[in-house]
Formats: structure tokens, C-alpha cells, sequence
């Protein structure tokens, strides 16, 4: 069936009554959560995977991707009026944005930055529709030895090129992956790294490690360093219309915008700060006024926000079609899968046709419903954010225990909660990357299933992964991923 | 050169202990003998390994002063004050949620957090936390059917 015809099946799953609600508890839980600080979607969407034992498979995803696309939305809105960003994909909204909401123009901006959303959020869903039987069709030649190489590949990329410190990145990934091993082992049988406590033969939950970083590291990172309620929030003073001179200054940012999120988003590297900078940057340069650049030029929202949110629904690609999470948002989404007992991979399209159109069906509803809850209905979001931080992060807390002790009322769980909570408080303070842990906890187990599969193929001959040319290929990326800035330092060097 | 961090110092032989402790762990997994090409043991000793090099390279940048990572704000030091408040409420909260039950233990929780982050208002925090953990324990046990285990209010419910 082509293309068109399976959409069109998918918006037949996604508007049902039951799925458009579900949708819209997403969007609207995904807008609060974005725009309050201190909760993302990572956190929400781990505190609600027990939803996975008792709501049906599209449903939940339904809801997850609503959290998921409306934490985007959100996060512009906390940028542009708290200059405190929501996300950390909104950190370039609030340059511009934040200047354009002091000199009054707060309206505009929160418009570019919802229609921007909108239109990438579009143009990027529309990308995931026909990028993924592609990608699927392609994925299908994979044997393992090309997914462990295409699994180190993302490895590499989320750890070592993202963030300020390749060392600290890896570091943050083996000790997820390590947190991935422990428990019984799939294959033999083996209890590994349980320390002879009963309650890790199943593995450590994700909900744990997901909560005690995101929810406890940050809550007590914040409460050391008095990094909370600072901040005055920004009255919108003028109308959210945007004057002509706004809609011609923009339309053509948010295109670029999401031309450059897609395709940054899809690939296995993933990561939506890395194209809100690029598009700043190219933006700055194509403005006919650069000298506004700095005191709050709507270029410089819209383009990075139409990014952000078509890198977002580029993320979904590699996820929905290999089964290779490249945020820590899709890493906890993938475990979803994984608790349905799904396999995500090239098959899922097919095996699960009706799970994944409908879910994609619902990002171009959800879309809708974002725009309209995001532009007429600003005023209430701002209400959020107004909640004091004493109560906020002590409602976190409380909704912390909730997830974790909620899973099977033990204390051993709450200890654990707690110990990576000090251990992500850490990380906070010495600058470590969380995002990798996550992924490499979820992403690690898989990875380890690849390589003996394929060692089991090749009877434990280790040159395999180099002597297939794509395996090879997928590789060598990785290992210009991490040696590249090294080599053109050391090229630079030589010249001079 | 820049000063040396002993916290960076710490964090970086705290990485070399993991590694190590992980290795350690690692040669106790017991090996069946049908497994004899790559078991269960490859993957944890890629990961030992790995740490420990790491740790060890994070430990020379630490050393050599490359790396404080303290950020930018020495004007702010940590404030151990909040972080004993968030301390105590997360300790209480784990050793009596067993025995006062979800809604006494998280109220104190919340009431300490609130306190970590600078209210003043302690009969206000402990009114408003009473409320919120409550409703949220009607909302997710009587509503959604988490379990969340008995205690001396929740037996009223």
C-alpha cells in the first residue's frame, strides 16, 4: 500500500473520540510541562509509563507524542517571557526573544515562535511520512553487524559530539550502559552486578533513572545554587498579531528553520540544539537588519523555533523506523515499545502499521490543537508560571515518590531514586550530560543483543564489523565523529 | 594554569572506582561453558574498561587544571542549608512511607523542599503540601489504581 493510503488509514486510528482525547491530554500536559521550568518531557513521559499496563499501545503513544510536540511549544513561551529557557532546545529563542518581549513586542514574538511551530512542526511531520517507508526499506538489508555499528554510531554522536566535553559525554554513556546490564542476562541466564540484592535481578527501572536525574539531580542542583524564581515574568503588552512587516520577516526563517531541523533531527546524531544554532547563526547572516540581532530581531525567533520543532519531529525518524532513540525523550519512548513487548525496528511499520500511522496522524492533529492552545490561550499558560518555586519543586518531589513507589511499593526502589538523584546532581555540578545515560541504559542492552548476534553469525570472528562494507562505513562516521575536531585543531596548527 | 578542583579530582577517581568495581563484579558473573565466544562477560568488560580510561583521562584534566568545571559562579557557593532541608525530607520519606503511609510522609517531603527553596511559611507549606499529596493519593490510587500502599490515613480512605 502506498505511502497516502496508509496515512490515510492512520488518521481513520487517530480520530477516534478515544484517540483525539488522548491526544489533547498530551498537548496539553506536554504545553504546561514546557513551559514550566525544572519538567520536561523526558521526566513526564517516564512518570507515566505505567499508563503502559493498562492503556492500549496507540493510545499511549498517541499521549506521548502530544507531550512530546507540545513540551516544544511550550518551552518558546517560558524563553520568550522568564528568559529562564523551558528546554534546553529553546536556550536561543530566549536570545532574541526575550529582548523583543522587553521592548513590548513580547505578543510578536510569542506568535513567530507558535506559527513557526506550527509550520515546522508540519513541514517535519510531513518529512517523517515519507522519509520513513524510505529509511525502512533501506534498514531492511541491516544484519546485526550493521546495527552494533550504526548503535556506535549514535552512541558516539549523542555522547561525544553533543555537549561541551567528549570524556565527560562518553563517561555519562558507559555508566548508563552499565546501569543497562544489570539484572538477568537475556541470553544465559546470568545475574550480573545485582550485589546480591533480589529487587535488581529484573534490571534497574528507567522510571528510576529517569526521575532521580531529571526530577531529585536537578531539584537538589537547584536548591544548592538558589538558581530558582529570580526572574521577573514579562507582561505581554501588545496584540499577538504579527504586522506585515513581521509575517514577511518570518515566513521565510521558519522555512529555513525547518530545513535545517529535519534532516539534523533525523539523523542517527539526533539533538535539537545543534540546528537552533545553526539556524541563529544563518539567520543573523540573511538579515537585512543584523544590527537588531542582539536587541531582539524576529528572525532570530522564528527560525531557531521552526528548528526546534522540525528536528523534534526529525528525532522520530531513526526511533520509529530502527529503533535507534537519539534523545533521552525517544530513549524512555523506545522502553514504551519495549514494556508492549514491541520490537522497534525496520518492521515495526508493518507488523504495527496501525500503531505508528496513527501515531503520526495524530503529530498533524496534535499540531492543530498546539497551535490554537498556544496563541489564544497564551494568558493561561503564563498563569503556569507563576506557580513559586517552593511549591513547584516540592510538588516534583511528591510526584517523584509517586513513580517510583507506585512501581511496587518498595523502599529499595526510593534508596535507588535517591542515590542517582545525588549521583545527577553531581553530573549537574561537574557539567556531565545526562541525556547519555539514558539512552545508553536503554540503548546499551540492545547494543550487547547485536554484537552477540552477530559474533554468533560470524562464530566470534571480531573482523566482521570491518569487512562488511556498510558496517565498515557506519563506523568509520563514528570515528570521524569524535577524532575530527582533534584532527582539524591539529590541521590548523600545522598551516600556521 | 588555571587552579586544580579537588571536587573534579574526586569525581574523576570516583569514575576509576566504578570502572574497577564493575571489573571486580564483572569476573564474579559465572560462566556456563556453552557460552564459550561472547557471553555474558564481553559487553560488562568493554564498559570496565571503558571507565576506567576515561576516569583516568578525566583525572590528568583535573590535575592538569583543564578542567574545574565548577562553572562560572564561585559568587554563588552551595548552600548546604537547602541541600540538608531536601536531605531530611527525602531520608524521611523513604524511612516512613512504610509506616505513616504515602500522604503524612509525602507532606513533610514537600513541607521540607519548600523550606529548601526558601519559604518561610512552614504551617502554610505543610497546609498546602497536606492538600496536594491527598488529592494526588485519591487521584492516582482511587482513580488510576496505582498502588501505593497502606498507612494511618490511608486506612480512612
Amino acid at each position: 500500500m502506498d505511502t497516502l493510503g496508509q496515512l490515510a488509514q492512520g488518521f481513520g486510528v487517530a480520530l477516534t473520540p478515544m484517540n483525539i482525547l488522548w491526544s489533547f491530554v498530551g498537548v496539553v500536559l506536554g504545553t504546561a510541562i514546557g513551559v514550566l521550568p525544572g519538567l520536561g518531557p523526558a521526566l513526564t513521559i517516564a512518570l507515566l509509563l505505567p499508563l503502559t499496563y493498562k492503556v492500549d499501545a496507540t493510545g499511549v503513544f498517541i499521549l506521548f507524542a502530544g507531550i512530546y510536540y507540545g513540551a516544544m511549544y511550550g518551552g518558546s513561551t517560558t524563553s520568550i517571557l522568564l528568559n529562564t529557557p523551558g528546554e534546553s532546545a529553546t536556550i536561543i529563542t530566549a536570545l532574541e526573544g526575550n529582548k523583543m518581549a522587553r521592548r513590548g513586542r513580547g505578543g510578536a514574538a510569542l506568535a513567530t515562535a507558535a506559527i513557526g511551530s506550527f509550520v515546522a512542526g508540519t513541514i517535519g511531520t510531513l518529512g517523517l511520512t515519507f522519509l520513513a517507508p524510505i529509511v525502512v526499506d533501506f534498514a531492511l538489508k541491516f544484519g546485526p553487524a550493521e546495527y552494533f555499528s550504526l548503535m556506535i554510531l549514535a552512541f558516539v554522536t549523542v555522547s561525544a559530539v553533543l555537549g561541551n566535553s567528549a570524556i565527560r559525554g562518553l563517561a555519562a554513556l558507559f555508566f548508563g550502559i552499565w546501569l543497562g546490564l544489570i539484572g538477568v542476562d537475556l541470553q544465559t541466564g546470568q545475574a550480573r552486578f545485582t550485589f546480591g540484592i533480589l529487587e535488581l535481578l529484573d534490571g534497574v527501572n528507567v522510571i528510576i533513572v529517569a526521575v532521580g536525574l531529571f526530577a531529585v539531580g536537578e531539584t537538589l542542583y537547584l536548591a544548592a545554587r538558589h538558581r530558582y524564581g529570580q526572574d521577573e515574568i514579562l507582561p505581554v503588552k501588545d496584540s499577538l498579531w504579527m504586522t506585515r512587516e513581521d509575517w514577511s520577516r518570518s515566513w521565510k526563517a521558519w522555512l529555513r528553520g525547518s530545513l535545517i531541523g529535519f534532516p539534523i533531527g533525523a539523523m542517527p546524531a539526533g539533538g535539537a540544539e545543534v540546528p537552533t544554532f545553526l539556524s541563529y547563526f544563518i539567520e543573523k547572516k540573511l538579515s537585512k537588519k543584523p544590527e537588531e540581532f542582539g536587541h531582539g530581531a524576529i528572525e532570530g525567533v522564528a527560525g531557531p523555533e521552526a528548528a526546534n520543532n522540525a528536528s523534534a519531529a526529525g528525532v522520530l525518524v531513526p526511533m520509529l523506523t530502527l529503533g535507534l532513540p537519539t534523545s533521552a525523550t525517544a530513549a524512555i519512548m523506545l522502553s514504551a515499545f519495549q514494556s508492549y513487548g514491541i520490537n522497534p525496528g525496520p518492521q515495526l511499520l508493518m507488523t504495527q502499521g496501525n500503531l505508528v500511522w496513527g501515531l503520526i496522524a495524530s503529530l498533524y492533529i496534535g499540531n492543530v490543537m498546539l497551535l490554537v492552545l498556544n496563541l489564544p490561550l497564551v494568558g493561561l499558560w503564563v498563569k503556569i508560571l507563576a506557580i513559586p518555586a517552593p511549591l513547584l519543586y516540592g510538588g516534583i518531589l511528591v510526584f517523584a515518590t509517586i513513580g517510583t513507589y507506585g512501581i511496587s511499593q518498595s523502599p529499595i526502589d526510593l534508596i535507588l531514586l535517591y542515590l542517582i538523584g545525588g549521583i545527577g546532581f553531581l553530573m549537574r555540578k561537574y557539567d556531565f550530560p545526562t541525556a547519555p545515560v539514558i539512552i545508553g541504559m536503554i540503548l546499551g542492552p540492545l547494543a550487547e543483543q547485536e554484537f552477540r548476534r552477530a559474533m554468533t553469525i560470524a562464530q566470534g570472528d571480531v573482523t566482521v564489523l570491518f569487512t562488511r562494507p556498510l558496517s565498515l562505513t557506519l563506523l568509520i562516521l563514528a570515528a570521524l565523529a569524535v577524532l575530527s575536531p582533534y584532527i582539524y585543531r591539529w590541521w590548523m596548527r600545522a598551516r600556521s | 594554569m588555571q587552579a586544580r578542583s579537588t571536587g573534579a579530582i574526586a569525581v574523576a577517581l570516583g569514575i576509576v572506582a566504578v570502572g574497577l568495581v564493575v571489573g571486580y563484579e564483572t569476573t564474579q558473573i559465572s560462566l556456563s561453558p556453552a557460552y564459550s565466544k561472547v557471553g555474558p562477560k564481553a559487553f560488562p568488560t568493554m564498559v570496565s574498561v571503558g571507565l576506567v580510561i576515561l576516569g583516568l583521562a578525566l583525572l590528568w584534566q583535573a590535575w592538569s587544571g583543564k578542567w574545574t568545571a565548577e562553572e562560572e559562579d564561585d559568587a554563588q557557593p552551595t548552600d548546604w542549608r537547602a541541600l540538608g532541608w531536601l536531605g531530611f525530607g527525602l531520608v524521611f520519606n523513604v524511612a516512613l512511607i512504610g509506616i505513616l503511609g504515602f500522604i503524612l510522609a509525602s507532606t513533610v517531603l514537600f513541607a521540607s523542599v519548600a523550606r529548601a527553596f526558601g519559604s518561610q511559611r512552614p504551617v502554610r507549606d505543610l497546609g498546602i503540601a497536606f492538600v496536594f499529596s491527598a488529592v494526588c493519593y485519591l487521584g492516582f490510587v482511587k482513580v488510576l489504581g496505582i498502588n501505593m500502599g497502606a498507612g494511618v490515613l490511608e486506612r480512612l480512605f
